[in-house]
């Protein structure tokens, strides 16, 4: 969608807007275009139109004009639609087409804060004017992310005016493939996709493989349920995904480049064929690259909708025209990838970081993270957390801090902040495990979260409430890699099938203290001798949910019960008669007539007759109703 | 690496052995006596790494498939872990669980590799629920039994048709659980690609395809008093029965072979051989027209229906190369079906033949319509080696102490050049047995090719006979035969005859012999048939004297009118899958006009909807719903002529909207006035069937 057209309205040349270079910048990331992003985008248009200011929509450096543009996800997605003032750093929240005019007339015409749109903070009740006054942006360190909220993702002037391909006209003009892969390894970058690879070591070998054909491929193939860290890179910065590739291109010698995206990531897709187009354009990729007469072809691909194919050998095969199967390794991509040729494969994340590494120095870029696991990480959070979105962080930031900092703190199914509730964090998504309230203090990277039995995997974190019932939720995540399983080898396909079936006989009330046994039993078979990555991470959230909260598979099997309710036919709905106040608002809505109890008295009721339906302790003001 | 390894050794079980070009440490592991199990590795075959049964811990690794790692020197690793074999247990458990175990009913009990793998492994008990999700089986084919229900997706099906065979007709469908192999759109396999070679079913290791048995029929009608039938034994039978009463492959059993059938109640027992011989005659004599001619060449055999399918689906273009003779297997039906009723004095109607075959294909073939004339077919049931042996295990019959007996005459006789053809390269050797003495008009001092014999899937040799240069090439494996064809096409081939067998070896690797896990049993069965025709008294084909015979009392001359119209057969192109197309619109009358808007690629990007759209629209408008048919059809295979579609009998290229409602218009009133004239014949002459 490039605005060709630009806008000149001239205007009185006087009032604020003449003052500097002011930005407004509408966050176009998928949340807040879902919430109506676009629309605002519209409205700002027609007022601004209107009230002949003098604005333009596409990035030109010598004017000073007001600068209208969209920018990729800024990671607040719960308060979209996200305005940011530039430069006065206003950043406006759940902004509705009808707020623009007085956006307009206060904030651009008179230089006024319109308040009411501030976000303001649950925990001291402060309007807050800017990202630097909420605590969710103030702990996190925006690196990869650091364009996304700012520049246009749709217009390579602006990713150009940040630096952009700086770092790949360096590596092209100036640095050898080795001194490349050597500035790579020295920084300690790993692979962000979850194995968490060294990437430089990856690079050298595939750069010392012989041959004159080689190929680089972005793995933009995320998947997790819930995770939208690359979808946010690719949408929100696309150019330097391509500058990532570009450097690891020239790092191993390939002139053929892919990315394969994720097909149910329209906007991503979207941009990145555009960005791939402009790039183009400019003479930076194609036969040319930076007059060196070097020669860089780059492809988009997008993805069949399997989640498997974010395994590499998958993805390979997926990229060939064949059915996206995993393949055993060796021989490793590096030594016989595409086509049987040798083939970097790298994730998005890992990529974006590549040019900044470049740029700044490997030095600089250990500066941030730990000594194992250098620079920053991207997670979706989610859960029952007040603040829920994007967020980056250097990598050995504790769990404790992005949870109850970042996060705002852990609520209750109402969403309000309630003490003592935090019951868990699923880390990883479905290749992932569970971490407990006693590792708030774990510092996040890749070793300490192998060590406990979880992995960064692609940077879903999911903060649940003691209201979720575990069992579920490694049910939740089985469903799921039963589902996407490719099939192919017998202890992926069958026996994440089995765990299902196993999952299932706990919360249905059949299983005994056997079946947790032999589901311990599958679950490190499945580990140790599936064929691919999907297979061997598959049973972690039964396993890690197995080891941490035994005690409520036990009440499952032991007492047949399911102590959050979730599990239907475990469910034993009681009144605890310490917080029942007798009101009697149960025994009206019990539709078949269970509970029973004077007035001001506690309630009880009758489990022979109760169908477990819920509707009781929604009604009840006291929370009094358990269990159910 | 600076340091060179001390030795060249692999510490298996912390026991040296030495790496001698192993590509893989299973082939390692299986030298050094260990027999670690595997569903899915074959050696001919790509790795796929699938049943991770060949798991072993390398020091400094942890477990990994042994199947896909090369061994390197001073490797250590170990094959019987507990953890391994909990790992085996769990994987044979999990597949057990998902598996329908009727095995005393299933036909691969005692040869299924589950059930072995299972007993191997001490699995004692499963530990798991069953999830089996019962699907149908697809017994749609004459010649392969799919059976999901039994299927441990090990691939190696999928790989043997793609790889080998480059047909490619079946594949993985769906995910996870619903993972399945099955034929393109969930066909079923009788409507697809499949050359019936059967070949997936020798790979099977369970009962999820194998050999479409007819046995029951032939039971029924041995035991049938009315009935005369006769068993025709085709010449890898010989070397292969033995297998299933524990005999070496390549053992030459044709006496006890020709016994038993006689006790199962075969009324006569014949030698295809004798065909193969009578083949040659007429397939010799065919060469050697076209060799004078120079045409057609090079002569494709015909005798592999396997092949003859494979050819007519992806080389309609050649199939003027191919021979026009029928098979050894329907040329001896309709010679029988023509002279036996005659000379043994058995009404037509109660002959029934039996062929007995180490193939799948064959099964096929007995019931292609052009081998079967007013509902009688030339060979009525096709049995393989296995299911013979089945039979004979049936009757009880103590195959192993049979006296040996011989074939019936004429029919049974043959000489060594008939038996030769149940090997790869054997048609060729025959063949150059009968022209080179054709061409010299001399004797041959030695009746030996050994230039064509070996175990090459491609292999040419070249020969000089008087002068005459004769170039050849014998092919099995239809990947292999792809090669040659493509170089046909592209003009580049130079050979005189090309002998294709589908199967891997010719006829003794056939899907209808038994399933043998000895990897030396091709071979051996291969050295049996040599052996077999050394043993014969004679061993060209001019020799057989009762064929000659034939010729003089019976058939005329050879290729001449008797002989063509019993002998020889027609090709026709199988590019397109017989597909209806997808009716958008139709009614109910009698004789509706039938248009075909073709929705190729081609004739799509040249406005073929806009085309249908167009007819369909006015279809609607004019009310014709019982007077046309419109459907939406595959290419027509005349993209540069498109957009193409057909009114009636009509072909319309370069078709626009208009030019189609008005072709549509005119072929109806046609019709409308033929109808009112008379009712005529076809002007198209369509009893040709075309």
């Amino acid at each position: 969608m490039s605005k060709a057209t630009t806008v000149t309205k001239k205007g009185d040349g006087k009032g604020p807007v003449a003052a500097g270079k002011r930005r407004v910048i509408i966050c176009a990331g998928t949340g807040c275009v879902s919430n109506g992003a676009l629309k605002v985008y519209d409205a700002f248009m027609r007022e601004m139109k209107e009230n002949v200011l003098d604005f333009d929509v596409i990035l030109k450096p010598e004017s000073d004009n007001l600068h209208l543009s969209k920018s990729g996800c800024q990671g607040f997605c719960q308060m979209g639609p996200l305005v940011t003032i530039l430069p006065d750093e206003i950043f406006y929240t759940k902004v509705t087409p009808n707020d623009v005019a007085e956006i307009v007339q206060k904030t651009l015409l008179k230089g006024e804060v319109v308040e009411w749109l501030l976000y303001n903070d649950p925990n001291t009740k402060q309007f807050c004017k800017g990202t630097h006054d909420i605590p969710f942006y103030q702990r996190q360190m925006r690196y990869v992310l650091k364009e996304c909220g700012l520049i246009d993702p749709e217009d390579i002037n602006e990713y150009i005016s940040h630096r952009g391909y700086e770092g790949a006209k360096k590596a092209f003009l100036s640095m050898s493939a080795e001194d490349i892969c050597k500035e790579i390894l020295a920084s300690g970058l790993r692979g962000r996709g979850g194995g968490g690879f060294p990437t430089g070591r990856k690079w050298d070998a595939a750069r010392v493989q012989p041959g004159a054909k080689k190929y680089v491929i972005c793995n933009g193939d995320e998947g997790d349920p819930g995770a939208f860290m690359d979808r946010s890179v690719m949408e929100g910065n696309p150019h330097s995904v391509i500058e990532g590739l570009m450097i690891a291109a020239r790092a191993i010698g390939a002139d053929e480049a892919y990315i394969y995206v994720r097909a149910e990531y329209p906007l991503a897709v979207k941009r990145m064929y555009k960005a791939v187009a402009d790039a183009e354009a400019a003479g930076i990729l194609g036969d040319n690259v930076f007059g060196t007469g070097q020669k860089m072809k780059c492809v988009v691909m997008e993805g069949a909708g399997a989640f498997v194919c974010g395994e590499e050998t998958a993805l390979i095969a997926s990229i060939e025209g064949m059915r996206g199967m995993p393949v055993p390794k060796p021989p490793f991509p590096a030594q016989s990838g595409l086509w049987g040729k040798p083939t970097v494969i790298n994730n998005v994340e890992t990529l974006a970081q590549v040019p900044r590494i470049l740029l700044d120095g490997a030095d600089e870029y250990r500066k941030i993270g730990t000594a194992t696991s250098p620079g920053t990480k991207t997670f979706a959070l989610t859960g029952h957390v007040v603040n829920t979105g994007l967020i980056e962080v250097p990598f050995g930031t504790t769990l404790g801090e992005i949870v109850m900092n970042i996060g705002g703190g852990v609520t209750d199914d109402q969403g309000k902040i309630t003490k003592d509730v935090f019951k868990a964090v699923q880390i990883g998504g479905p290749s992932g495990g569970c971490l407990t309230p006693d590792m708030l203090d774990l510092p996040l990277d890749f070793d300490s979260l192998r060590s406990v039995g979880a992995m960064v995997g692609s940077g879903g974190l999911v903060v649940m409430n003691q209201k979720t019932c575990m069992v579920s939720v490694a049910r939740f995540f089985m469903e799921f890699t039963q589902r996407e399983s490719c099939g192919k080898c017998v202890l992926c396909r069958e026996g994440t099938k089995q765990l299902l079936s196993l999952l299932d006989d706990v919360i249905e009330g059949r299983a005994t203290l056997e079946t947790l046994s032999l589901m311990e039993q599958l679950g490190r078979a499945v580990q140790k001798g599936s064929l691919c990555g999907l297979g061997k991470t598959a049973p972690n959230p039964v396993l890690s949910t197995l080891k941490y909260f035994r005690h409520e598979y036990e009440s499952h099997v032991i007492d047949k019960y399911c102590p959050t309710g979730r599990c239907k036919a475990l469910a034993k709905p009681m009144i605890n008669a310490t917080k029942c106040k007798g009101c009697t608002l149960c025994v009206t809505v019990c539709p078949v007539g269970a509970i029973t109890g004077g007035k001001k008295l506690p309630h009880k009721i009758n489990q022979e007759v109760c169908i477990k339906c819920g509707a009781c302790a929604a009604k009840c003001k006291f929370n009094a109703i358990e269990g159910v | 690496m600076t340091k060179k390894p001390v030795d060249n050794n692999v510490y298996i079980n912390g026991r040296p052995v030495a790496i001698e070009g192993e590509r893989n440490l299973l082939e390692l592991i299986r030298k050094a006596g260990i027999d670690l199990p595997t569903f899915c590795y074959h050696s001919d075959l790509s790795v796929y790494g699938a049943c991770r049964l060949c798991l072993v811990d390398i020091e400094g690794r942890g477990i990994v498939g042994s199947c896909s790692t090369p061994p390197e020197a001073g490797m250590r690793i170990k094959t019987h872990t507990e953890e391994i074999r909990e790992i085996r247990k769990v994987s044979v458990e999990l597949l057990l669980a998902n598996h329908d175990n009727n095995c005393p009913t299933c036909y691969k009990s005692h040869n299924c590799q589950l059930q072995r793998i299972a007993r191997q492994l001490g699995v004692e008990h499963v530990r798991f629920k069953s999830v089996l999700d019962r699907k149908p089986v697809d017994v749609s084919s004459p010649s392969v039994t799919r059976d999901p229900n039994k299927c441990v997706l090990c691939g190696d099906c999928v790989r043997v048709c793609s790889e080998i065979q480059e047909v490619g007709a079946i594949d993985f469908a769906y995910r996870g659980h619903q993972a399945s192999v099955l034929p393109a759109f969930g066909k079923d396999l009788a409507e697809i690609e499949c050359v019936n070679c059967g070949q997936c079913t020798v790979v099977c290791p369970t009962g999820a395809l194998s050999p479409k048995s007819e046995m029951e029929e032939v039971w029924k009608d041995l035991t049938n008093p009315d009935l005369f039938v006769v068993a025709c034994v085709a010449p890898a039978v010989r070397v292969g029965l033995g297998e299933p009463f524990d005999m070496e492959p390549g053992t030459i059993t044709t006496g006890q072979m020709v016994a038993s059938l006689k006790m199962l109640g075969f009324d006569q027992v014949y030698d295809t051989s004798f065909a193969a011989d009578l083949t040659i005659f007429e397939e010799g004599n065919e060469f050697l027209q076209r060799k004078t001619k120079g045409e057609k060449l090079p002569q494709f055999t015909s005798c592999c229906p396997g092949w003859v399918k494979y050819a007519e689906q992806y080389y309609p273009e050649l199939l003027d190369k191919l021979s026009t003779c029928k098979s050894p297997q329907q040329m001896f039906g309709a010679l029988l079906k023509d002279r036996l009723p005659d000379l043994l004095g058995v009404a037509k109607e109660k002959l029934r033949i039996v062929s007995v075959m180490p193939c799948t294909a064959k099964k096929y073939e007995a019931k292609r319509p052009e081998f079967i004339h007013d509902g009688v077919a030339d060979v009525d049931h096709v049995i393989t080696t296995q299911e013979l042996a089945r039979m004979i295990k049936a009757a009880g019959i103590l195959f192993n102490d049979l006296t040996p007996e011989s074939f019936d005459m004429p029919f049974g006789f043959a000489t060594g050049a008939g038996v030769l053809f149940g090997n790869s390269g054997g048609v060729t050797e025959a063949v150059l047995r009968f022209a080179a003495e054709k061409i010299t008009g001399k004797p041959l001092q030695s009746f030996e090719f050994k230039q064509v014999r070996g175990e090459s899937g491609l292999r040419e040799a070249v020969m000089e006979i008087d002068g005459v240069q004769l170039k050849l090439a014998v092919v099995s494996g239809l990947k292999n035969a792809k090669t040659v064809a493509e170089q046909v096409r592209k003009g580049t081939c130079e050979y005189d005859i090309v002998e294709v067998m589908a199967c891997p070896q010719g006829c003794i690797g056939g899907a209808g012999q038994p399933v043998s896990r000895n990897p030396l049993a091709k071979k051996m069965r291969t050295k049996g048939i040599y052996d077999a025709d050394k043993m014969m008294p004679l061993h060209k084909s001019q020799e057989n004297i009762f064929i000659t015979e034939c010729y003089e009392k019976f058939l005329g001359d050879i290729g001449g009118h008797k002989a063509h119209h019993l002998l020889h057969t027609h090709y026709q192109s199988r590019r397109r899958l017989p597909e209806e197309g997808i009716a958008l619109f139709s009614g109910h009358g009698d004789q509706r006009l039938h248009v075909d808007v073709c929705l190729g690629t081609n004739c799509f990007l040249k406005g073929g909807q806009t085309i249908l759209n167009g007819l369909l629209k006015h279809a609607e408008e004019s009310k014709l719903e019982n007077m046309v048919d419109v459907r939406a059809s595959f290419c027509f295979e005349q993209c540069e002529e498109g957009p193409t579609v057909k009114i009636g009998e009509v072909t319309l290229n370069h078709a626009t909207v208009d030019k189609a409602v008005d072709t549509l218009k005119s072929e109806l009133e046609k019709q409308l006035s033929g109808a009112a004239t008379a009712v005529s014949g076809c002007s198209a002459g369509c009893s040709s069937g075309k």
